[in-house]
C-alpha cells in the first residue's frame, strides 16, 4: 500500500473513532444532563464521518488501487492527491470546529473540501482507464 | 469472502432494506397517520443507512481485503472482529426501537445509552483491529 494510501486510510480511521464519540455522546446526551452546548456538535459529527471518514477512505484506497500506467510514474501525478489530502482534513476540522452557523470558518471549511474534491479528481481522472 | 465478512456484508444488506421500508412508511400518510412515532424517525432511518449500510458494508469488505496482518492471523484479531459486528448491531437495534419508544413517551434511559456505547465501543473495535493492517510493503 503506497504512503499517501496509509496516512489517508489511518487518518480515516481516526476520524471514524472521533466521529462515533461525538455520536455517542449526542445520543447519550437525550437522556443525561449534559450541557445543551453538546447538541451543536452536530454538523462536526456529520462531517467527521462523512466527509473524514467515508470520503477520505475511498480516496485512499483509490489512489492504491486505480489502474496504474506503465510509462512514468505508475500513479501519474501524485501531488494533487497529497493536496486533497491536506485540503479535506484541514476542511473537516475547520468545519467540525466552527459549527455550522454563519461566519467565516464554516465558509473556509466547506472551501477547503470542495477544493480537495477537484484535486482528488484531477489525480483521479486519467487513472480511470482499462488495467495496463 | 472469510465469514465475517460475509457477515457484515449480510447484516448491511438488511439494513439497507430496512431503512428503504422505513423511509416507505414514513412517506405513506395512512401509515404515518396510524402509527405517529414514524414522524420521528428520521434520524433512525439515517443511522440505519450511513452506519448500517454503509460503514458496516466497509467494515466487511476492509476486513476482507486489506493486507493481512501476518501469516498466523491475516486478518488481525478475530475477536475484535466479532465484537465490532455485534456490538454494532446490537447498537442499532437498541436505537431503533430506542428511538419510536422514546416517542410514545417510554423510558428509554437503558435503551439509548446502550445503543451509544455499543455503537461506540463497536465502532472502535474495528478501528483497533484494522490500524495495523494499513501499512507501507
Amino acid at each position: 500500500m503506497p504512503r499517501l494510501s496509509v496516512l489517508m486510510i489511518r487518518t480515516a480511521l481516526l476520524h471514524l473513532a472521533a466521529g462515533f464519540a461525538v455520536g455517542a455522546l449526542l445520543l447519550a446526551a437525550r437522556e443525561l444532563p449534559l450541557d445543551p452546548s453538546v447538541l451543536r456538535l452536530r454538523g462536526a459529527h456529520a462531517h467527521l464521518l462523512l466527509l473524514g471518514w467515508t470520503a477520505q477512505l475511498a480516496m485512499g484506497v483509490a489512489f492504491w488501487i486505480l489502474p496504474r500506467f506503465r510509462a512514468g510514474p505508475e500513479r501519474g501525478r501524485e501531488w494533487p492527491a497529497w493536496l486533497a489530502y491536506l485540503l479535506l482534513n484541514g476542511g473537516v476540522l475547520l468545519s467540525a470546529a466552527a459549527g455550522d452557523g454563519p461566519g467565516a470558518g464554516p465558509l473556509l471549511g466547506r472551501c477547503a473540501e470542495g477544493l480537495a474534491a477537484l484535486a482528488f479528481a484531477g489525480h483521479a481522472w486519467p487513472r480511470i482507464k482499462p488495467f495496463g | 469472502m472469510p465469514t465475517l465478512s460475509r457477515w457484515f456484508v449480510r447484516s448491511a444488506l438488511v439494513c439497507l432494506i430496512a431503512a428503504l421500508l422505513l423511509a416507505v412508511l414514513m412517506q405513506w400518510p395512512a401509515a404515518s397517520a396510524a402509527a405517529p412515532w414514524l414522524r420521528v424517525v428520521w434520524p433512525t432511518y439515517l443511522h440505519l443507512l450511513v452506519v448500517g449500510w454503509l460503514t458496516q458494508l466497509i467494515f466487511g469488505v476492509a476486513y476482507w481485503l486489506f493486507p493481512r496482518y501476518s501469516a498466523a492471523s491475516p486478518r488481525g484479531s478475530e475477536r475484535l472482529g466479532w465484537a465490532s459486528l455485534l456490538l454494532l448491531n446490537l447498537g442499532l437495534a437498541l436505537r431503533i426501537v430506542g428511538e419510536p419508544w422514546a416517542a410514545m413517551g417510554g423510558e428509554t434511559m437503558p435503551l439509548l445509552l446502550g445503543s451509544a456505547t455499543a455503537q461506540l465501543l463497536g465502532g472502535w473495535a474495528f478501528v483497533a483491529n484494522t490500524w495495523p493492517r494499513v501499512r507501507q510493503r
